[in-house]
């Protein structure tokens, strides 16, 4: 009886061994790289980050003087502002486009499903293509959209520069990049409004609640979860900005336009300075992180309720 | 009773109102939001001198296909093309075959640690790609790699959100069906290949359509990887003819239509799986 047992159980001992070689084998193929090009980079970065790496000689140990160099490079503050108020200016603008249009959209429509595809489609195109256009659009002598401001009356003197003035430049890309990305975060509104009960509504309709009484007392705070869950992903996206910019302006007119991930991509491989873009990147990354983690907190003690 | 009847048919008429202007609304967002593609588009058929004539002539008066002649057999357009087409088909194979291997290994056998390595994938998901581009790029020219193809499709191949979004999908399957398979004597690929799978097709679905769209859209990582003019990207491409011939706004338009025309294909037949994609992106947050 008990060598039955024990031959069993030995038996399952080379099953359960077969069933973890097994395993490991199946994670290697995605592990092995997933280790080299990403485990393996966040890693290093940090370390090169207290370097002189310049890519071309044997770097030297240089403790904080990257980090400290960092508040004292005039470039680096303009790209820091730069990006503070473009993400201030365009992640309520994209939230309270996509919830608009998402409210537009929630309830029975003709055309709803032909709506919604167009909406989101500008999302899908590449930046480049969207700068490539938009380039042409807000053309300031002929473009066809100072001439239709002309055409409602402006005077010719008072037309906005759009990409080619420094007042008017970081305006004209959050623009654009809502426009570009209203439709993807409507989608993720559709979904929350999908989950709020019905019963809700029905409550509210025989309370005699009005539309906007139902908006303020129902959807709204039904909605806050998605609402914080876009909020935070539209911020971590509006500090990883670039494409359009290095398209559009390169930064400028003057330093209008220089972002964050622009001054990395500068330092690193115009500059070649490889040590002191690593720490301007771990900074981004330390504001992302801390995005993240108030998201962590928040989903855990006030959304989840 | 007289009351009641009105109110309800006033409010009837109240939903009848309300519903005509948000079809009108509708209808506005909808022009702002197409309406730049339609101006691209009627652009790339134009003379330099037509482009900005004012009122815009929306249907050309003549079509000209001089800018597409010029993209297509002037300018290296055919191969940026190729090489994007290339990429992505590559990329995105290999990652549903890497991914899909590593998600069933973390959702179905039981080996020592699994749930720590899981948990050191989840980790990095949270560092955005700028903050590690630098020792990427190291790492990639240490190997010897910088100016080829490979460097993108390695850098891009073996994606944690890949393996998180079709382990999502895979826990849906329950393991009862798994250690069926097994009793049967079928051997772990087999059950991966022909039970695993077949069941995680829209999993596998939506990371196709996310991942081409991407490849198709990367703009930064073929600037940092690729020099030869042969080997750069269509996005690439597009930019920089833009920086060259930034006067030559017709053949800037017919080439920016052409790089998008991929991108409505893929959107027309797989909408379903993008829009299930961005969904799961946000529960993913």
């Amino acid at each position: 009886m008990t060598t039955a047992i024990e031959k069993k159980k030995k038996k399952m001992g080379s099953a359960a061994k077969k069933e973890a070689l097994t395993g490991y084998l199946y994670l290697l193929p995605n592990f092995i790289g997933f280790l080299i090009f990403i485990a393996l980079p966040i890693v290093a970065g940090f370390f090169i980050s207290f370097t002189n790496y310049t890519g071309f000689k044997a770097p030297s140990f240089v403790g904080f003087s990257n980090y400290a160099k960092m508040f004292n490079d005039s470039q680096f503050k303009a790209a820091l502002v730069n990006n503070l108020v473009y993400s201030l200016t365009s992640v309520p603008l994209t939230i309270l486009a996509g919830l608009l249009l998402a409210l537009l959209l929630n309830k029975k429509l003709p055309g709803q499903s032909f709506f919604k595809t167009v909406y989101f489609f500008p999302n899908l195109t590449s930046m480049v293509a969207i700068g490539c256009v938009s380039m042409l659009l807000f053309e300031p002598t002929q473009g066809p959209i100072n001439n239709l401001l002309q055409f409602l009356g402006m005077s010719a003197d008072h037309l906005p520069k759009w990409f080619f003035s420094t007042k008017t430049a970081l305006l004209t890309v959050v623009l654009v990049v809502v426009w570009k990305q209203a439709g993807y975060y409507m989608i993720l509104f559709i979904g929350g409004l999908k989950n709020i009960p019905p019963h809700l509504y029905e409550a509210a309709k025989i309370d005699g609640a009005n539309s906007w009484q139902t908006f303020k007392n129902v959807t709204w705070p039904m909605l806050s979860p998605t609402t914080f869950m876009c909020t935070i992903l539209c911020i971590i996206g509006s500090f990883q900005i670039f494409d359009i910019i290095n398209v559009t302006t390169e930064g400028g007119p003057g330093r209008a336009t220089t972002v964050l991930v622009f001054r990395i991509y500068k330092e690193a491989f115009t500059n070649t300075k490889m040590g002191y873009a690593s720490a301007i990147a771990y900074f981004l990354f330390l504001i992302i992180l801390v995005v993240t983690l108030i998201q962590w907190h928040g989903q855990k003690n006030w959304v989840n309720e | 009773m007289m009351t009641k009847q009105k109110t309800s048919a006033h409010y009837k008429r109240n939903q009848k109102a309300f519903t005509v202007t948000r079809f009108i609304l509708s209808l506005l967002v909808a022009f702002i939001m197409i309406v730049p593609f339609v101006w691209m588009v009627s652009a790339s058929f134009k003379l330099n001198t037509e482009i900005f004539e004012y009122p815009v002539k929306w249907i050309p008066e003549v079509f000209r296909p001089d800018n597409y002649d010029k993209v297509w057999n002037k300018i290296n357009f055919p191969t940026y093309f190729l090489n994007t087409l290339k990429l992505a088909v590559i990329i995105t194979v290999t990652q549903l075959f890497t991914c899909s291997l590593a998600a069933y290994s973390f959702t179905k056998l039981r080996f020592p640690g699994r749930d720590k390595l899981f948990l050191g994938y989840l980790a990095t998901m949270m560092v955005p790609w700028h903050a590690i581009m630098i020792p990427q790029f190291i790492v990639v020219k240490t190997l010897n790699l910088y100016n080829t193809h490979t460097s993108l499709i390695l850098i891009h191949a073996f994606s944690a959100f890949g393996v998180f979004l079709l382990r999502q999908n895979m826990l849906s399957i329950p393991d009862s069906l798994h250690e069926a398979a097994k009793i049967d004597g079928c051997g772990y690929f087999r059950t991966y290949w022909s039970i695993i799978l077949p069941l995680t097709k829209t999993g596998l679905a939506t990371l196709m359509v996310l991942t081409f769209n991407n490849i198709w859209n990367d703009y930064m990582g073929p600037m940092i990887y690729l020099d030869s003019d042969k080997l750069k990207t269509i996005q690439l491409g597009l930019a920089l003819f833009k920086e060259e011939f930034s006067a030559d706004y017709g053949a800037i338009m017919a080439g920016t239509v052409c790089s998008i025309i991929p991108i409505v294909i893929v959107y027309a037949a797989a909408q379903k799986y993008i829009v299930e994609g961005i969904a799961f992106a946000g529960v993913k947050g």
